[in-house]
């Protein structure tokens, strides 16, 4: 754990050493401001909530997210750092959890700074700042989730443009699979049961549930789990990758 | 003394090709082993393996009473490596990445900034140690590596090509770093820079196409040189005459001739089986009256030992 933690302090450092970060952050805030305001239409639905901003956020999140990810494994295994970082004392385990935990920790913090449209509802009018938290909640599970696939991506290549691309691609599988462009594919052949399971794993059912203000723990277990499988998955890789 | 590094059987395989086929050595405290090859000999995946980077594909590595294989991260604390190329986090300052490294080996708080400190100053990096580490000239970078090598003043020390990109004052400050460390510990250098093995080395491997070819002490390597104890004499002038009565000497198999400028030639007498002929052709020269510019015995030449011994078996 205490390794852990040691990697994951280098990478966010790593993360706001680099332009990157301060570009991230500055197009990330822009953006939901912008999606919240023009497309969301924050003021001419006239109600004091973020709705606007929360609904547009997975999409914003399909591209933004795997840009964050991108990097954690390709470029250590471009630049040859990776050697260096596997013959540390460091399981394979605690560096997988070290780097995801960074770049949470790093997208929480680009979140966080969505707080001025907080406030200005709040200033506005008088919304249910419940909702408003559970949102939160679910936005940052939701950007674990697609990290840890942007990260189990990223293992698998060298390079960054892919890792980005093979990346979103997967997240917006995982995010349309409630929808029939999806399930079609299955249904023709499938068992009725994975085709339903199939339907569950669709990141936006349960992402709108928790934007209700719903907090349901089987939503927790699905993000949880899709976080899991996909560290679990991320150590498999690396480790595989470097036997071969 | 017990073997602190013990290397048995190690194999790697790649598909069908084999990068390393069954080596086996052991090191123990004290000892500076030099690994040298050619390139792609194995060198690189050998030491990949001995730091637990790459998985063998079978044999077995043990650092004290611990096996690579099964407890990975004890050997890994034990051990401090140098990679090939000595690749480091560009966006750090060697003081960060110095202290990340403190930090994931779990140095006390208390020694971190002893430890950091000595480790800079004695691959002389203080001067350097924040300015990020992607702006420094490659001498720095791989000095840097060292410090993140001997930081936790490991048991085992396993350097890839430390002094490549050196300039010779570097060169010559490394050496003297890995001598004067290796009392109490194994070192193990990879290199294809043969003067170095007998600077620094007290045992030479030799490496070619993922077998041990040779194994013994530098002067042993020399000895099994053809230049061995061979008597070469610089001269002002040459005759048939001359190289054909130092060719009938006692001892003595051939004699070599080239022209080396200002009118200077270069013989060169070998001796049957690494006689000893100086008595003999000093004699030779003297009744002949015959004035050397210069004589000196070779104890036997490096190189051409490791390109005789490296091609042979690559055949």
């Amino acid at each position: 754990m205490g390794t852990s933690l040691a990697i994951c302090r280098r990478e966010l450092r790593a993360y706001f050493t680099t332009p990157l970060a301060y570009v991230f952050i500055v197009i990330f805030v822009a953006m939901n401001g912008a999606t919240a305001f023009f497309f969301g239409g924050l003021f001419e639905r006239g109600q004091a909530d973020m709705t606007s901003l929360f609904s547009m956020l997975p999409w914003l999140y399909l591209f933004l997210i795997p840009a964050v990810a991108m990097r954690l494994w390709a470029e250590e295994r471009k630049s040859g750092t990776l050697e260096l970082l596997m013959t540390l004392p460091v399981s394979t385990f605690s560096a997988v959890l070290g780097k995801f935990l960074a770049a949470w920790v790093f997208s929480g913090i680009a979140l966080s700074l969505t707080f001025p449209v907080w406030v200005t509802v709040n200033w506005l009018g008088d919304p249910d700042n419940g909702i408003i938290v559970a949102s939160y909640l679910g936005g940052f599970l939701m950007a674990g989730s697609y990290l840890a696939i942007g990260g189990f991506v990223s293992a698998l290549t060298k390079n960054q443009v892919i890792a980005f691309v093979v990346g979103a691609a997967v997240i917006f599988l995982f995010m349309m699979s409630s929808l029939d462009l999806i399930l079609a594919a299955f249904r023709g052949w499938a068992p009725v049961l994975l085709v339903e399971i199939v339907q569950s794993l669709s990141f936006l059912v349960h992402y709108d549930s928790i934007v209700r203000g719903v907090i349901d723990l089987r939503d927790l277990v699905f993000y949880f789990s899709i976080i899991g499988v996909f560290l679990f998955a991320n150590v498999v890789v690396v480790d595989h990758k470097r036997g071969a | 003394m017990r073997n602190l590094l013990a290397v048995r059987g190690l194999t790697k395989k790649f598909g069908d090709f084999t990068a390393v086929d069954g080596i086996d050595f052991s090191v123990s405290r004290g000892e500076v082993l030099g690994f040298l090859g050619p390139n792609g000999a194995g060198k690189t995946t050998a030491m990949r393996m001995v730091t637990g980077f790459l998985p063998p594909s079978s044999g077995t590595v043990s650092v004290g009473e611990f096996d690579v294989k099964t407890h990975p991260i004890e050997v890994k604390r034990r051990v401090g490596y140098l990679p090939e190329g000595a690749p480091l986090y560009d966006d750090m300052t060697p003081q960060e990445l110095l202290t990340f490294a403190a930090d994931v080996r779990n140095i006390e708080r208390s020694s971190r900034k002893t430890a950091i400190e000595s480790a800079a100053e004695r691959i002389n990096i203080g001067h350097v140690m924040h300015q990020p580490i992607g702006t420094l000239s490659k001498g720095y970078k791989r000095r840097v590596g060292i410090a993140q090598a001997i930081l936790h003043d490991p048991d085992v020390l396993i350097l890839d090509e430390p002094t490549d990109g050196l300039d010779p004052n570097q060169k010559h400050e490394v050496r003297n770093l890995i001598n004067e460390m290796s009392a109490d510990k194994v070192i193990v250098i990879s290199t294809h820079i043969l003067e170095e093995v007998d600077v620094v080395c007290s045992r030479a491997i030799v490496i070619a196409s993922g077998k041990i070819v040779a194994d013994g002490k530098p002067r042993d390597l020399e000895a099994q040189s053809v230049f061995h104890n061979a008597v070469s004499l610089r001269l002002k002038a040459v005759s048939d005459d001359l190289l054909s009565r130092l060719g009938s000497l006692p001892g003595v198999e051939k004699t070599e001739t080239s022209e080396i400028g200002n009118g200077e030639f270069s013989v060169t007498i070998f001796p049957g089986s690494g006689a000893t002929i100086l008595g003999s052709v000093s004699d030779f020269l003297k009744a002949s009256e015959v004035i050397p510019e210069q004589i000196h015995v070779e104890r036997g030449r490096m190189d051409e030992v490791f390109r005789r011994i490296t091609t042979n078996s690559a055949r």
